[in-house]
């Protein structure tokens, strides 16, 4: 069942093969869709040869196997019979659509965007699992979008497609959300349970959610009343994508839901009202407008909606018959619809125009293309013999059957003479009449490879309707048994059933439609000072504006542009939510009594109260900002102070180091900055300042809240395992390298991206220093005694780093802390020596050091998968080694290399980079007088 | 000593709002560094304040909990990388606006010219 799989990928992996060769050797982008598509058909026989149908055959890999989703496709009838329709038609399309594309046109973008097309609408109908379901449907309007607007330079193309997407995008929502709830409903996203959960969903009271939610995705695609009008607009399409899309392929795809969600959501009060309701409307208004319209894609597009309404009404019914008069009419339809459509190509690529009011008389000089278009049309009308009569033969029994009164059965024959009558105006008046004078007269037969695929579409019409039951008698079983999850119920394709009321109504249908083509010019005029006038466009382009509006209005409310309120908002609504949050849970008691407090100490206390007094001391004093600076690296280096106090020895090194380069970068970037901050009106420092307290208080009372109540932690598991699955004694530097590597691994590239954002943001920076000019002159800038210490004091710390970097996995120590402690020796030493070259050339290294280190990094994770592991998985092993003695080495240590090498390359390459500000000044003063400098 | 340690954490809280709504870069830049150490605190708390019971396996010893820490760690790295990325969107903030207040420009009295008031769409 691969080939399932590989059916649905091919498409997709076919397509920018489509795109490359295709712009290179303009036959090649036809010939790899049509190979594909061929492929694609093969594959699909491969699936369904031996598979026996009757039950789905369904092949999935786990995908988030923790929420039970799974990447799963199933073969059953009903997606065999859409699948079929999509590649046997879509092989047709692209051997038509090589001809009618013009040479302007870019066949590379035409057909990749038809092979994405494709292999969406096979997703959708091979589909095990909804929400992959969901997701390519999304595709699906994706891609119909870049094929509508095909023709960019067109206004009504981009209209046209936009319009499309809006309103499938907005059902592909919908339809997300009532997947998502019938998922919850019945506790599955397959489709084989979802399929037999039928008495579940219907007894939900999120049922009627579910199915609207549903059938507002249904109804946007298949252009289902009230959402019918992007049909009509959309035909600004090559004509090759409205045969496809439009009539075939897309626009069915909403029926196909219908039918495979029937033994779901069917059987109930709503589903036939909603339905059927929306089906017959749009069965009506269909018909009757396709006859007043004058061009021939409208006219067409017009009546595409009226027999996806009539199979949308069917499929309302709700019954086994309904279903197998639908499913047999939506094959039927895509035949002379497709066949159709493609005849209204050649007669615009031939006479230039689409206007029926000016073609005429087409049958002189295209004889073969006029018959065709009659035995198509003819199918279109329900004439005896061809396929259109025998599907609408049964969709009248079905109309008698489920209505009690006449007024369903007359309704139905209203529209079938409609159907009648656009018919005849299509053929009677291309191909017959009188043609407008001017029209060229030079016209003739299309290229043959035009004409096959309507030729053969049209012999298909005339197969079915001669011997249905042979034809199609076996794919209808084998479909109507999987839409209903059910035994097919008996039925008869035949020809003749005797004169009963179908017949009757189809002999009134007929001769009624020939009545309304002879008085269509009264009734066209009617139509055009009355119902013509109305435009679905209208409340749909009010809707939108209105939408538009709103959001404007709203964001400019709360959006003016200013940080600062903007800021203050965001905290306060924050704050307030979560105040909501803590109310609206049952009344505990906020504070607890935890056995494990800490017993008091006073130094510790001392020290926390100095901190305090610190941090409120730089709110006051922030002006002043050197000053401020060097308090706030006061309280950090009291934050690493009170890690050493409670056991964190890691976090007091990391704290330490990172306090040390966060504070040389700040004072690199004061310069740049004013020394001091300009006052601010008294009644937002104000309010700011009490935001500021409510939100600290809050944050006091938080923490003792949860510092004061007793928990249980899963420290236990990394302790008792560090050693024995981690191979190092430090848990806090195994967890990092190993247990949690790949949160490790990611948040180094957040550094390394971090940097090179900075080395972006500094790129051609122009900047002049604000801080007052150097009391000591640039000479003196560099105190030898500095130098001397410098160049004592850096091979003790580059050994020091190393010593760090080596001991991590089992005492205090790692990559990080030696990451930053070999920037801060660089930088003492660019700042010893204040030599912009050294920053240059430090820089350049420090974007090697990155990569190294994430390559590194991402080395071991991966070397990992080949040696059949989980990503990151550590293996270690105990070494003897002469003078140091006994040590475990693992795997991690590469990994922790990689992060020392990150982080190490991400600080250098910050520091240098505003360090080598400076060097593109006139005046280059050096970093160690504004060190000096006093406030 | 926790009801102390979680002042500590509202001060240092307190300090970081009032400062992340300054009008200048600078004074938010401190305020988010501050900001940063009492979440990294608050992060630290929460597997409680143990002495002398690193987490680094000896024989016969008590260990506190490794998991904040291993979390902490990463936390103050990131909070690192993020410090030094928003003081250098200050300085370049300055260079292409020639202004360090958070706007771009200042909305103070002196200047009654707002070109913010009413955004384009």
């Amino acid at each position: 069942m691969n080939s399932l799989i590989a059916l649905v990928l091919l498409p997709f992996f076919s397509a920018p093969f489509a795109a490359w060769f295709g712009a290179r050797v303009r036959p090649a982008a036809a010939g790899i869709a049509f190979f594909i598509t061929l492929a694609c058909l093969l594959l699909l026989g491969i699936s369904a040869w031996g598979a026996d149908l009757s039950h789905a055959q369904v092949v999935s890999f786990s995908w988030i196997p923790l929420i039970g989703l799974d990447f799963a496709f199933r073969l059953d009838g009903l997606s065999l019979l859409f699948s079929g329709i999509i590649l046997i038609i879509g092989l047709l399309i692209i051997v038509y659509a090589q001809y009618y594309l013009a040479p302007k046109d870019s066949p590379a973008r035409f057909f990749a965007s038809l092979l994405l097309f494709m292999g969406a609408m096979l997703g959708i109908v091979l589909s095990e699992n909804l929400i992959q379901l969901v997701i390519f449907w999304e595709l699906t309007s994706l891609s119909s979008f870049l094929l509508i607007s095909f023709w960019q330079h067109r206004q009504d193309a981009r209209t046209g497609a936009r319009m499309a997407l809006t309103l499938t995008g907005f059902g592909g929502l919908a339809l997300l959300g009532g997947v998502l709830l019938l998922g919850h409903v019945v506790g599955s996203f397959n489709l084989s349970v979802v399929l037999n959960a039928g008495d579940v969903v219907r007894a939900s009271p999120l049922y009627l959610p579910i199915l609207i939610l549903i059938l507002l995705g249904v109804f946007t695609k298949s252009a289902q009343f009230p959402f019918h009008f992007w049909l009509p607009n959309a035909m600004a399409a090559p004509t090759p994508v409205s045969a496809y899309l439009h009539s075939a392929t897309m626009v069915k795809a909403g029926i196909f839901l219908l039918a495979r969600f029937f033994p779901v959501l069917s059987g109930t009060e709503a589903w036939v009202i909603l339905v059927g309701g929306a089906g017959l409307i749009t069965f009506l208004l269909g018909a009757t407008t396709a006859l007043f319209k004058h061009d021939l894609k409208g006219l067409l597009a017009y009546s595409t909606l009226s027999h996806l309404g009539l199979i949308t009404l069917l499929m309302g019914f709700g019954t086994p018959l309904a279903m197998v008069a639908g499913l047999f009419h939506l094959i039927n339809h895509a035949t002379f619809k497709a066949a159709l459509f493609m005849v209204a190509g050649i007669v615009d690529h031939e006479t230039g125009t689409r206007d029926m009011r000016r073609l005429g008389g087409l049958a002189r000089h295209m004889p073969r293309t006029a018959l065709l278009a009659i035995i198509a049309a003819s199918a279109m009308a329900g004439v005896p013999l061809l396929n259109g009569f025998l599907s609408k033969e049964l969709f009248f029994t079905e109309a008698l059957d489920a209505s009690t009164g006449w007024v369903l059965p007359l309704l139905v024959t209203l529209g079938a003479g409609f159907s009648v009558a656009y018919s005849i105006r299509f053929i009677h008046d291309t191909f017959f009449g009188e043609p407008s004078p001017d029209l060229p007269t030079n016209i003739h037969e299309p290229p043959l490879m035009m004409r096959v695929p309507v030729l053969i579409l049209v012999v298909t019409c005339l197969a079915v309707g001669l011997a249905p039951a042979l034809l199609m008698g076996g794919i209808l079983n084998l479909s109507v048994s999987a839409a209903l999850n059910a035994p097919a119920p008996a039925f008869s394709l035949a020809l003749w059933h005797g004169f009963n009321a179908p017949l009757m109504m189809s002999i009134i249908a007929l001769l009624g439609g020939l009545l309304v083509y002879l008085t269509r010019r009264p009734l066209t005029h009617g139509y055009e000072r009355t119902l013509g006038r109305l435009n679905a466009k209208t409340p749909y382009n009010f809707v939108l504006r209105a939408l538009q509006l709103g959001s404007e209005t709203l964001t400019q409310a709360f959006d003016q542009g200013r940080l600062q309120p903007m800021a203050f908002w965001t905290l306060a609504i924050t704050f307030g939510a979560g105040l909501i949050g803590f109310a609206s849970v049952p009344a505990a008691p906020l504070f607890g009594l935890d056995p494990r407090a800490t017993p008091f100490d006073g130094i510790t206390a001392t020290g926390m109260i100095l901190m305090m007094s610190l941090a409120m001391g730089i709110a006051f004093i922030h002006a002043q900002r050197l000053l401020a600076l060097l308090v706030l690296s006061g309280v950090g280096l009291g934050v690493s102070l009170l890690f050493v106090r409670y056991s964190a020895p890691d976090l007091a090194l990391t704290q330490l180091s990172v306090e040390v380069v966060t504070l040389i970068l700040m004072l690199l970037a004061l310069r740049y900055l004013p020394q001091q901050s300009t006052p601010e009106r008294a009644k937002r420092v104000g309010f700011d300042a009490l935001l500021a307290g409510i939100i600290g208080a809050g944050a006091a009372i938080l923490t003792y809240a949860m510092m004061s109540r007793d928990f249980a932690s899963i420290a236990g598991y990394f302790l008792e395992n560090s050693l024995s699955q981690g191979g190092g004694h430090n848990v806090v530097n195994v967890i990092l390298v190993d247990f949690r590597g790949y949160d490790t691994f990611g948040e180094i590239s957040v550094l390394a991206l971090a940097a090179l954002g900075i080395y972006a943001l500094l790129q051609n920076i122009k900047l002049s220093p604000l801080a007052p000019p150097p009391i000591t002159n640039a000479r003196l800038a560099h105190p030898i005694l500095l130098q001397t210490a410098t160049h004592l004091l850096l091979p003790m710390t580059l050994l020091f780093g190393a010593y760090i970097l080596l001991r991590g996995h089992n005492a205090p120590g790692g990559g990080f802390i030696a990451g930053l402690i070999f920037a801060s020796a660089a930088m003492m030493q660019l700042i010893a020596q204040g030599q912009p070259l050294d920053g240059r050339a430090l820089s350049s290294k420090a974007h090697s050091a990155l990569a190294l280190g994430l390559l590194l990094a991402l080395g071991t994770g991966l070397a990992s998968i080949a040696l059949g592991y989980p990503f990151l998985t550590s293996t270690f092993t105990h070494l003897n080694l002469p003078v140091i003695g006994g040590v475990e080495i693992a795997s991690a240590m590469m990994f922790d290399l990689g992060v020392f090498f990150v982080v190490m390359g991400a600080s250098i390459l910050m520091l240098t980079r505003i360090v080598q500000i400076q060097a593109h000044e006139p005046h280059t003063a050096s970093v160690t007088t504004h060190l000096k400098e006093p406030n | 000593m926790a009801i102390l340690f979680a002042l500590l954490i509202g001060v240092l809280t307190t300090a970081g709002v009032y400062l992340s709504l300054r009008a200048q870069t600078f004074p938010v830049v401190m305020g988010l560094t501050l900001l940063s150490y009492a979440v990294n605190l608050f992060l630290f708390g929460t597997g409680r304040m143990a002495s002398n019971a690193a987490a680094v396996i000896e024989p016969h010893a008590t260990y506190t909990d490794p998991l904040p820490q291993a979390l902490v760690l990463t936390a103050i790295v990131i909070a690192f990388a993020m410090t030094a990325f928003v003081i250098v969107l200050a300085l370049k903030t300055r260079a292409e606006l020639g202004s360090d207040h958070v706007d771009g420009a200042s909305d103070a009295p002196t200047h009654p010219a707002e070109p913010h008031k009413k955004p384009t769409c």
